[in-house]
């Protein structure tokens, strides 16, 4: 997918490359390290986004696929919570290392184990949120003459925004946290600085990238809210809310 | 697109796009043997109706719960299917038209308004227009005129449905309803959600509407006295969907055809039926005549009923009765409004 899939010397050495003029192995945090690293930092920074927006797309187009068929049809709702139910409550671990024996190592495991995650939520979600317009809106529509699909795609789809919006939300902070451990499985995102220190008194890199992907959970939580006033400005209205 | 685009105009005119002023005529609506039987329902719930509205007249449906009354207006915009008979819209059956044609062309105002949350006032006003294809010019203009009509400033097109109160939603509704200049309008039960205040006030709005917009109405309500007060003419619907009764508000107070309608509109129907009229109708003009002292003056436009209860709570016999300017008009005495209130007595009752 990119070089950074390649396994490079100079990215991950086996003993943890610490060894500059102003950090001692025992140091709690060594802020000259950050510095050192940061190039790097970024680069995994990056790519825990997209592997964190990869995943989330994915489970919008079939969480939402299957909201609409569930919607449509009720008997679809019941499968596909509980297999959406059994992927969420799968540790994150072992599906990943399970999935390497089916995909081997590299990006697609860690997608296809990250998109199962976000199922459950969104699809909950959304189903909730076609189902919340009121019936005397769906009484009017009809009675103006809207045909069923326009109903959907001009009533329905619109008012689930909400739900649909909070699902995402949730979902992406699950995954930004989920993914620190693709790093298991694949030398990509947050995950791999964390990897690195474990089983060593050098912390510095793991205090980082931990708090890089907290930083990372809390500005997109932020950006999504923006985005949700953006596409349900009424929300909003009718509590005291008058623009 | 629109079904009713042969319907004879008075002008001899066609509805154009590019005329977006032209009024629509409205249409006589027609009940023919209309029945609607439910699966696994023995008794129907609309049994051999057959009633005409004349085009531009307001037509009450009222009866007790179980009579049928929104079943009998779902059938005119087909939210529910007929099982037998026919109904027709300037002479042409609902049956034989696509039904979200249909639909478009007729407006639709329910008690709980369902105003779509999402969309803006000028988005709601322009659902019917926008399915209909008209340019943004014309639905633009059309909904600025839309507000004027129902008597809203325009400063509410950008506002949200969840920001006005229930009595301007209801409006929102009524002109969400007019958008298409629909020949038809189908009301179930429109204002039994709204406050007495606010209900009154949305009554007399309607009312002025229809002399400017002169629709052929079904109004649904359970509430005799809002039938009285806003339809042309009444139909009295009873228990399994038959027609008890139709006619005009003074033939259901003077001569209910039966105790079911006799109870339905009321006892107090006598009463009722002098609030149909005024006192400037019973003035005796004589100049004459001898005002004993005592006796009460009021207004023309003074209801009988009210007159009655001016002239008992006065203890007198006469009332007197000026014109806007204060000029005596002449007298109405009680026993003339004794003969006004005089429901004839029904079969049962003489």
């Amino acid at each position: 997918m990119s070089p950074m899939l390649a396994v490079r010397v100079s990215d991950g050495p086996i003993i943890p490359d610490f060894d500059e003029p102003d950090c001692r192995a025992n140091e709690r945090f060594c802020w000259g390290w950050v510095v050192d690293n940061w190039p790097d930092l970024q680069a995994r920074l990056v790519e825990h986004v997209y592997i964190t927006a990869i995943a989330v797309s994915i489970g919008l187009v079939i969480a939402v696929s299957a909201a609409l068929l569930a919607y449509r049809y009720n008997r679809f709702e019941t499968p596909f919570v509980t297999v959406s139910t059994v992927l969420y409550t799968i540790p994150v671990l072992a599906f990943l290392l399970v999935m390497v024996q089916i995909t081997g190592i590299g990006l697609l495991t860690v997608e296809i184990a990250l998109t199962g995650y976000t199922l459950l939520l969104l699809f909950r979600n959304t189903l909730t949120g076609l189902r919340s317009v009121p019936p005397e809106v769906h009484a009017a529509a009809a009675g103006m003459g809207m045909t069923s699909r326009q109903i959907l795609f001009r009533i329905n789809i619109p008012l689930a925004l909400p739900a649909l919006m909070a699902g995402i939300r949730v979902a992406s902070v699950t995954i930004i946290s989920l993914a620190t451990l693709a790093a298991f499985v694949s030398p990509l995102g947050l995950g791999r600085p964390i990897l690195f220190a474990i089983g060593t008194q050098f912390v510095t890199g793991l205090i980082t990238a931990g708090a890089l992907a907290i930083v990372l959970a809390l500005v997109a939580d932020g950006l999504l809210v923006l985005a949700t006033r953006a596409v349900t400005p009424w929300a909003r209205a009718g509590q005291g809310g008058i623009r | 697109m629109d079904f009713l685009k042969e319907a004879p105009r008075p002008d001899g005119g066609h509805r154009d796009v590019a005329e977006p002023q032209a009024k629509r005529a409205a249409l006589e609506i027609e009940f023919d043997g209309v029945t609607k039987r439910y699966q696994g329902q023995d008794a129907p719930a609309i049994d051999n109706l057959s009633l005409r509205i004349p085009a531009g007249e307001t037509c009450c449906l009222v009866g007790p719960s179980g009579g049928g009354k929104t079943t009998a207006m779902k059938l005119v915009n087909r939210l529910i299917e007929l099982s037998g008979g026919d109904i027709r819209i300037g002479g042409r059956s609902v049956k034989s038209l696509d039904v979200t044609t249909l639909r478009r062309d007729i407006g639709y105002v329910i008690q709980q308004v369902g105003l779509f949350p999402h969309m803006t006032i000028a988005a709601n006003l322009a659902v019917v227009p926008k399915l209909l294809g008209w340019s943004r010019d014309r639905i633009d203009r059309r909904v600025g005129e839309l507000l004027d009509l129902v008597r809203l400033d325009r400063s509410y097109l950008k506002r949200y449905p969840a920001q006005l109160s229930g009595g301007q939603q209801q409006r929102i509704g009524l002109a969400r309803a007019l958008a298409a200049d629909p020949p038809v309008m189908l009301m179930d039960e429109p204002f039994g959600a709204l406050d007495p205040i606010t209900r009154a006030e949305i009554q007399d709005e309607f009312l002025r509407l229809e002399g400017e917009i002169r629709k052929t109405v079904i109004f649904v309500t359970h509430d005799i006295d809002e039938a009285i007060k806003m339809g042309d003419r009444i139909a009295v619907l009873r228990q399994g969907g038959t027609l008890a009764q139709y006619g005009t508000a003074d033939e259901l107070l003077s001569l209910p055809v039966d105790a079911f309608v006799a109870d339905f509109v009321g006892a107090d129907r006598g009463l009722k039926r002098l609030s149909l009229r005024t006192v400037r109708e019973l003035v005796d003009h004589d100049p004459n005549q001898q005002i004993p002292p005592g006796a009460p003056t009021v207004s023309a436009r003074t209801t009988l009923r009210t007159g009655l209860s001016v002239l008992l709570a006065a203890g007198a016999d006469v009332l007197v009765v000026i014109d806007e300017q204060g000029e005596r008009l002449g007298t109405v005495t009680l026993d003339r409004l004794r003969e006004a209130a005089g429901a004839r007595p029904t079969e049962e009752t003489r």
